[in-house]
């Protein structure tokens, strides 16, 4: 929604590296306390600058200098719900409590609001929330919110669940989106343990559930150790060596004991080992005791968690709750020893969110701000941290951020398989040598985007400061993912461009590539006449061919890529060298023939195409293949992202576009006019393209599409060059980028044409 | 399970030791001996069977009352010297006993009518034990001890060594069936059962009588680690479950926590302990019951769950401690038999093992347990030679009424 037009007077620096962001807009909250962690929920908006861009606006500016040009951008702000969490130590509510109500709006506004709260603690400091907060403090079945999170989660955020395989490649296995949740079980690792079975939004069971849980662990580890915290206490488990407290099978045995095929290195008798005592050398210290009943436990969950899956005979094991803290020691245990007693058939699945559950569930009970079928969320990667963040007062805490979008996403409806669908073609998890040239290669490139961004606000005083913050957070997160490449889900070349325009936009840069994109624009339709009668003159089958040409050659114009934007800085490449540059056919991947066989014997009543960049791309590329199909009666459907990424055309900006277009071509001004030429907004912000989470109303109108085109590396190649769909497709760009032409097989500005029929 | 195996103690290593002869078929009354891996074959006196676990080792010895002569005068000296020592003495070395009480009179193995005697050491104690059948000739004329246990395995050398004694090894769950279905047979009180385990006040033992024909049912072994096995037929049983959590994880983590040195001791400072102290119950934090799920508020919530806190940590005693451990275990194990036994769809259990000596606090929980939460379907069942199966059904391995 936009609030007010203006141009930027003082910009303040965005809080970022701040806990409890956006407290002051904070409009709506809930309070899981657990037994360990307290987790806060609140619900705020969020203040963003957009450029305003509209046709008058560019025709305004037209006649004036470009410097001054850059100056003259409207900007609008626009509101973006926020839902934030932050998860910390229960031990320090009191400061939190302090710290948010200090923070908090006047109490004026308080007055006769109130809390939702949920946990076990919720009883016990319910007087204290109402104190320090003068909110009323609504309390909230326990196991009702979790399980409210847990649909929520699995329905809402990508990789959300995975397969922890210690030994494996990868290591951690993400489930696709899938649109069947149901039936699953979900083992709630609190204090205690409870056991439950989901079978739809609205129904679940408590099917059981065990006290010996984190609780025991913590209180038990507390007796037998000296650490502080059930953290240390995981830290000592990491440490110790389990043999020297736990009897094993060879203890016993002296070896396997065969006939029940048990080997030699399972552990017979947890303790078992301590008393009587053994001789001196297998002494066990605090640690081995730590790693002992770390086994021990997780063991036993998995234990009496597969029991009652395969009582209920159900497949999928979810796990929530503060014990496991996505540590591979406890996942790999209980992930064992699930597959151990059911043989395989019962699926141990973790959550990267696992301690968020009940938080998310009391703040959804209390909403209709989250109404599914409303709105749709997404992870802000730039406001979301597995890495902990200092607070205030010193503690670490975990935070969490989801994004609103005002519209519900779905699948695309032309997908031949959505549960299959995976809109990433390089799995950076289990491919060790492209994750490391991708994190440098971005960490590399990310000077551009600094550069970029400064130049875009040449008054600002602060966007140097703005943009050096903005690399420094990006660099941090490079750094974390070289570490832990699992730490925001699966690691995709999609996930690390929209992890970089978050940032940017997080650091108030809300379109760096606004100036490049319009002078672009401008300077391609100046050469758009001249393309058009030269197609023109070619005969059908001839033009049919120069028009997929156009396309590749537009597509080698892409500020995204490292390889390219050298070559265009140096101001020499034009649209008739990239023409001439496209390789000799055959192609890496070459449909031409079949592409012009098939559209010389077929019209297609309704195409989709996913655009591109902006400049050359859009106009000299595009705007021709389009116009020529409109030609032949086909009806067009131009589908651009709903915001800013790179230099990508926006919705906004392809309909200014289709009208500067119109007035030089009348075959597309007949298009606008009689409809058969539309424009759509796709939802999305980022360069690729995720048709796992597409606007339903574009959806609705995908659905009598017959053929779809995806053009560009990030919607054809990086996202969707293996994705089947159930109507004719044809996938094109150009590769610029040197490592992953040479992984497809290719060179630099090698060529995908893919075209695919639907048998029908 | 695959079928029973003890290529150790083939009949043609008994005969190498020659001074034995070939007990004839005089003896049967009646009753034809089968082919077995025996042959037919008795080993000379004394029979003992042993079953030598992670923590605790069991010996069976058979002293016969019958007025059969021995074979040979050796056989007949060393039996009378060993019965002797056996049974003039309740405690062996610093370690040994002899459990009295549970004396089996008139048992009739392989034709002979004598007297089982159950004696128990701790494992760790295995060189003294050796030292002392050395010391008392024990292994003078025989060449072979039948063994169950991992310790079969595990000593095997030892044996041969101190006491040039060969050990015939048995699979121990083999054994366990084997025993437990000879002592359910033999004895007629041998099963009970508690009743009224709701009320703490009124709970006692009682009687059971046990349809040992009557297959299936579920055998829980709780020795240092816990076994489940769901019992079809004689000779046919399967390891449905298990967990690491047993007697040794009780006896461990109690000696970390208090300092006690003994299964015995440990029980003790249990018996007089609290573990609502150390235990946060489900009303600890909500306060009464979790009606909306039928959670009553004295329902343990999470074990040791108030052991986070300073102040708590403060309020408790060493017995609370051992308490709550053994509570905590117990519960455990209650909670997974009970499981198996509704996902095999089996009511009896039996509940054997050495953890449940001297353990009324266990047993109690443990048909709690079972009834609250099968609401009665289920019941559990107890066995006065708790431990001793496996010894039992190991000294009954060369007995052919009891092949198949």
């Amino acid at each position: 929604m936009m609030e007010e037009k203006g141009t930027p007077k003082s910009i303040t620096l965005p809080e970022t590296l701040e806990v409890f962001r956006n407290l002051k807009n904070a409009k709506q909250f809930a309070i899981d306390i657990g037994g360990s962690l307290t987790k806060i929920a609140y619900y705020s908006t969020v203040s963003f600058r957009r450029v305003y861009y509209a046709a008058d606006n560019v025709d305004k500016n037209n006649d004036e200098d470009k410097d001054e040009k850059q100056d003259k951008f409207v900007y609008t702000y626009s509101e973006q719900a926020r839902l934030h969490f932050v998860k910390f130590e229960t031990k320090y509510i009191e400061n939190c409590l302090d710290f948010i109500g200090e923070n908090l709006v006047s109490s004026d506004e308080r007055k006769g609001k109130s809390i939702k709260a949920t946990g076990g603690g919720a009883y016990k400091y319910s007087k204290l929330i109402q104190e320090k907060l003068g909110l009323e403090v609504d309390k909230e079945d326990e196991l009702d919110c979790l399980i409210i999170g847990c649909n929520f989660l699995l329905k809402n955020i990508s990789d959300e669940a995975f397969v922890y395989n210690r030994n494996g490649s990868p290591e951690y296995e993400f489930q696709t989106a899938d649109p069947h949740v149901f039936p699953y079980m979900l083992v709630n690792i609190g204090s205690g343990v409870s056991i439950l079975k989901v079978e739809s939004d609205s129904s679940y069971e408590r099917i059981g559930g065990t006290a010996t849980g984190g609780g025991t662990f913590w209180g038990l580890g507390t007796l037998l150790t000296k650490a502080k915290s059930f953290e240390d206490l995981l830290d000592l488990a990491e440490k110790g060596d389990h043999r020297k407290a736990d009897m094993l099978v060879k203890d016993i045995y002296g070896g396997d004991y065969k006939n029940l095929g048990m080997h030699s290195d399972l552990i017979a008798s947890s303790f078992g080992k301590v008393c009587p005592r053994q001789n001196a050398e297998s002494d066990y210290n605090e640690a081995d005791l730590a790693r002992s009943l770390l086994f021990a436990i997780s063991n036993d969950i998995g234990q009496i968690a597969c029991l009652y899956a395969m009582m209920h005979s159900l497949k999928k094991v979810y796990f929530g709750g503060y014990f496991l803290r996505n540590r591979s020691l406890s996942m790999h245990t209980i992930s064992f020893s699930i597959k151990f007693w059911s043989r395989g058939t019962v699926h141990s699945l973790f959550l990267r969110h696992e301690g968020y559950l009940g938080a998310i569930g009391a703040f959804l009970k209390g909403t209709e701000d989250c109404d599914s079928d409303k709105f749709s969320w997404l992870e802000n990667y730039a406001g979301s941290g597995s890495n902990r963040t200092q607070l205030t007062f010193g503690k670490r805490v975990d935070q969490l951020e989801l994004d609103r979008w005002e519209s519900p996403l779905t699948f695309c409806p032309l997908l031949k398989d959505p549960s299959t669908y995976i809109p990433d073609t390089v799995d950076l998890n289990s491919d060790k040598e492209a994750r490391e040239y991708w994190l440098n290669c971005f960490e590399e490139s990310i000077e551009n985007y600094v550069k970029y961004a400064i130049a875009s606000q040449p008054n600002s005083t602060t966007a140097e400061k703005r943009a050096s913050m903005f690399k420094e957070k990006f660099i941090s997160r490079v750094k974390l993912l070289k570490i832990k490449p699992f730490a925001y889900g699966n690691l995709t070349v999609r996930g690390l461009l929209d992890t970089i325009n978050q940032c940017l936009k997080e650091f108030d840069f809300p379109d760096p590539y606004l100036t490049q994109k319009r002078t672009e624009n401008e300077y391609a339709l100046t050469c758009l006449q001249t393309r058009l009668e030269e197609l023109d003159s070619l005969d059908f089958e001839e033009r049919q061919r120069e028009l997929v040409m156009g396309v590749m050659a537009g597509n080698t114009f892409d500020w995204g890529a490292k390889e390219t934007v050298t070559l265009m800085k140096s101001g020499k490449f034009n649209f008739q060298q990239a023409r001439a540059q496209i390789p000799a056919r055959p192609w890496l991947i070459d449909c031409l023939d079949q592409w012009v066989l098939k559209i010389c014997n077929r019209l297609y009543k309704r195409v989709a195409i996913f655009i591109d960049n902006s400049g050359f791309d859009i106009v000299l590329g595009i705007l021709p293949l389009a116009r020529e199909m409109l030609r032949q009666g086909s009806r067009l459907l131009l589908c651009a992202n709903s915001a800013p990424a790179l230099n990508d055309v926006t919705h906004t900006e392809l309909v200014v576009l289709l009208r500067q277009a119109a007035a030089i071509c009348p075959i597309i001004a007949k298009g606008l006019d009689d409809g058969t030429l539309q424009s759509m907004e796709t939802a999305q912000g980022g360069p690729c393209l995720d048709l796992s989470r597409l606007g339903r109303e574009l959806a609705n109108e995908l659905l009598t599409v017959d053929l779809i085109v995806l053009e560009g590396m990030g919607r054809a190649v990086h996202t969707n060059i293996d994705a089947e769909f159930v109507c004719d497709c044809f996938k094109l760009a150009i590769i610029k980028n040197r490592w992953l032409a040479k992984r497809l097989g290719g060179d630099m500005f090698s060529v995908v044409c893919k075209f695919e029929c639907c048998e029908q | 399970m695959g079928p029973y195996t003890c290529k150790e103690c083939s009949a043609l290593q008994i005969m190498e030791k020659s001074h034995t002869k070939v007990i004839s078929n005089s003896l049967t009354n009646g009753m034809s001996i089968r082919k077995s891996h025996f042959n037919g074959i008795v080993p000379p006196m004394p029979w003992f069977g042993m079953d030598i676990g992670g923590t605790l080792s069991k010996l069976v010895f058979f002293e016969p009352k019958d007025s059969i002569v021995e074979k040979t005068e050796d056989e007949t000296q060393l039996l009378s010297n060993v019965t002797k020592y056996l049974t003039k003495n309740s405690a062996y070395g610093k370690s040994g006993h002899r459990d009295e009480h549970l004396q089996m009179d008139n048992v009739k193995i392989c034709n002979r009518v004598g007297t089982l005697h159950f004696i128990r050491f701790p494992t760790s104690e295995m060189n003294n034990f050796l030292e002392l059948a050395k010391k008392k000739g024990m292994a003078a004329s025989v060449s072979t001890v039948c063994a169950t246990g991992g310790g079969a395995f595990k000593f095997e050398e030892n044996f041969k060594n101190e006491l040039n004694l060969k050990l015939c090894k048995c699979d121990e769950l083999d054994s366990l069936i084997r025993g437990l279905l000879f002592t359910v047979a033999s004895n007629n009180n041998e099963c009970y059962f508690w009743s009224q385990c709701t009320a703490d006040e009124q709970c006692s033992k009682q009687e059971y009588t046990f349809q040992y024909k009557k297959y299936p049912f579920i055998v829980v072994n709780i020795g240092s680690g816990v076994s489940v096995l769901a019992v079809y037929g004689p000779n046919n049983y399967k390891r449905i479950s298990g967990t690491s959590i047993g007697g040794g994880t009780f006896l461990g983590l109690c000696s970390l926590l208090t300092g006690c040195n003994s299964f015995d001791e440990a029980i003790e400072l249990a018996a007089n302990g609290d573990n609502t102290k150390v235990d946060k119950l489900v009303r600890d934090i909500y306060g009464g019951s979790y009606s909306k799920f039928g959670l009553p508020g004295e329902l343990v919530a999470s074990s040791f769950g108030h052991m986070n806190s300073k102040e708590k940590r403060a309020q408790v005693s060493r017995e609370d401690l051992a308490r709550t451990t053994l509570v905590t275990i117990t519960n455990n194990i209650a909670s997974i038999a009970r499981m198996c036994a509704l996902n095999e769809r089996i009511d009896r259990v039996c509940f054997v093992g050495n953890f449940l000596r001297v353990n009324p606090i266990s047993m109690k929980l443990l048909s709690h347990a079972m009834d609250y939460w099968s609401k009665g379907s289920q019941k559990a069942i107890f066995l006065n030679h708790e431990g001793y199966f496996g010894a039992i059904g190991c000294l009954l391995s060369f007995d052919e009424r009891f092949k198949e």
